[in-house]
């Protein structure tokens, strides 16, 4: 069979790409405080730790709050900046697009060092909002990279027709426009959302009192009686991103339709 | 796009449009990305003398401990070779998989394999990273596992807290990066090419070899930008399964800001990595344009 051994590369890669997250239930589900093999016998028990852990609670709270205000912020960026270079176009845009899609490639640490470097030269102290701003502008070029798809499978023509018809342009991007962009905006704020829930390091340098669930995370891992409800959590946090990326996923093939474009896949 | 009137928002024209619509993202990364990084910069030839104050005096110290100390030096070393191998294995074990994708999954498959791929990379990082130091480590899956059956009866020492597993973790976080860039550029390669490749008498491996892979360079290329340049900076994979011969730039960076109170060092090694990074990434795709151009005759 043409590409029968690619085919078994293909199945063997993807075992190593869910290796990890498949252990994840073994463990959290399993009675042995140590995370080993051999497996012990079936709790539930690190669930139910979970709830009496109330900085847990906090930083989760603290998490979601971060997510999406970043979210909405950086998706509203996003779209101007999609706006502006895939329907307008502007003078310098090859540059300019270059320097705000930069976070997608700069490591993270030095996002993260270069704004802490300039919030204590300011005087300020760090906080959420530092981590929201830190956050909003490593989201804004993936919801960018979501809405030029989204703006670029636009067919311009009933823009014009509204248009031709007497809208105003106001009224033909409320009527129009958005309608047909809708699903590239909700894939974008629950990319922007995703991203923002599992950032650590940025978080880590500049969350000061209220650490975030991953900075909590980090701090549950250094004891060891705390690895199951680790596993627990994990296995929570599998289970909700994988839902929210399949109502993603769905939104953006959705859009893909709608605009009558070919879906050539991924989020990228 | 056609090339009747589009909407106007702003009197004064599309670029006008255009430049109203940026600016408030511009701005943004203006305040939030330049200035910051400019700040890196300037504060790496400071001296810091408290917990918020500096002495202001242009020096070149830091730029000069950070070269000489063999601690840096061996650090910054380490964090190139481990990125420069995790992008090699991450490039090498991607490209057949996207291949696979483009060329043998029937096209309303495709996106369901794209999205497959992606998941694990959007399920909590650390968590991700700490299973790996399950999988890897001493009383790990792995050892146990193989000694169990038999096959070891030591728990195998090359992959147990070192630089390996390090780039074994780490070739599994970026994995999708890899693969995304590689299957967009062969998707848009005309297959009506390799079939003229195939009736001109090319076997399917030189078909492969002058048609195929030059014109999934761009791919592979961007591929390599992306696993390369973020890697390098990378905390957590050192912290959680490197060991004390696994530490990378990024541990020592942090150390320098939240532990060391030194800002200009930890500013100067963060400008130190960039350059080096930077310089890489020229050398490779200015190396990359001269192969393609030898090849393209």
């Amino acid at each position: 069979m043409k590409g029968g051994w690619l085919r078994g590369y293909a199945y063997a890669y993807l075992i190593f790409l869910y290796a990890p997250i498949l252990l994840l239930p073994l463990f959290a589900f399993n009675q042995g405080t140590v995370i080993a093999f051999p497996l012990t016998g079936f709790t539930t028990q690190w669930f139910a730790e979970l709830a009496t852990i109330g900085e847990l609670h906090d930083s989760v709270i603290t998490s979601l709050m971060v997510a999406l205000t970043s979210a909405v912020l950086a998706t509203t960026l996003g779209t101007f900046a999609s706006l502006a270079s895939i329907r307008y176009g502007f003078p310098g845009q090859r540059p300019v697009m270059a320097f705000i899609m930069l976070p997608l490639v700069l490591p993270e640490i030095i996002v993260a060092v270069a704004l802490l470097v300039v919030i204590l030269r300011l005087g300020l102290d760090t906080g959420v909002w530092a981590v929201i701003a830190g956050h909003t502008l490593i989201c804004t070029p993936f919801a960018i990279a979501i809405l030029n798809s989204a703006f670029a499978a636009l067919d311009g023509s009933l823009e014009e027709a509204a248009y031709d018809l007497g809208e105003t342009p106001f009224a033909t991007f409320r009527l129009i426009t958005l309608p047909l962009v809708m699903p590239g905006i909700i894939s974008a704020l629950l990319i922007s959302f995703t991203i923002s829930m599992d950032e650590f390091i940025i978080a880590f340098f500049l969350t000061g009192s209220d650490p975030t669930l991953p900075v909590y995370l980090w701090s549950m891992l250094r004891f060891p009686q705390r690895l199951p409800a680790v596993m627990a959590l994990g296995t929570i946090l599998v289970v909700l991103s994988v839902l929210l990326l399949t109502v993603a996923e769905y939104f953006r093939r959705r859009g893909v339709r709608r605009s009558g474009g070919r879906d050539s896949g991924g989020f990228l | 796009m056609s090339d009747g009137a589009r909407l106007n928002f702003w009197p004064g024209g599309e670029r006008a449009t255009g430049l109203a619509l940026i600016t408030p993202p511009a701005l943004y990364a203006l305040f939030l990305l330049a200035a910051p990084l400019a700040a890196i910069v300037v504060v790496s030839f400071w001296t810091q003398t408290g917990i918020r104050d500096f002495d202001t005096t242009f020096t070149l110290n830091s730029y000069r401990e950070a070269l000489s100390d063999p601690l840096y030096r061996q650090l910054m070393g380490r964090s190139l070779a481990i990125a420069g191998a995790v992008t090699l294995a991450t490039v090498i074990l991607a490209f057949p998989i996207a291949y696979f994708i483009s060329f043998h999954v029937p096209a309303q498959r495709k996106s369901l394999w794209i999205f497959m791929i992606t998941i694990p990379f959007w399920t909590s990082y650390l968590i991700r990273v700490f299973l790996w130091k399950v999988i890897l480590g001493y009383n790990g899956v792995l050892n146990s596992g193989l000694q169990v059956a038999g096959i070891i009866e030591e728990p195998l020492s090359f992959i147990l807290y070192n630089a390996n597993a390090v780039v074994i973790t780490l070739a599994h976080a970026y994995a999708p990066f890899a693969i995304l860039p590689i299957y967009v550029a062969l998707e848009k390669i005309d297959r009506s090419l390799l079939e003229a490749a195939q009736d001109l008498g090319e076997s399917a491996l030189r078909a492969f070899w002058r048609v195929t892979l030059p014109l999934a360079m761009p791919g592979v290329v961007a591929a390599v930008l992306i696993v390369f340049i973020p890697t390098i900076g990378d905390y957590v994979t050192p912290r959680l399964v490197g060991g004390p011969g696994g530490l990378m730039i990024a541990n020592m960076i942090q150390t320098q800001f939240l532990r060391l109170n030194d800002a200009p060092m930890g500013a100067a090694l963060a400008v130190l990595a960039m350059l080096i990074v930077g310089a890489c990434a020229l050398i490779f795709v200015a190396l990359n344009a001269r192969f393609l151009r030898g090849r393209g005759r």
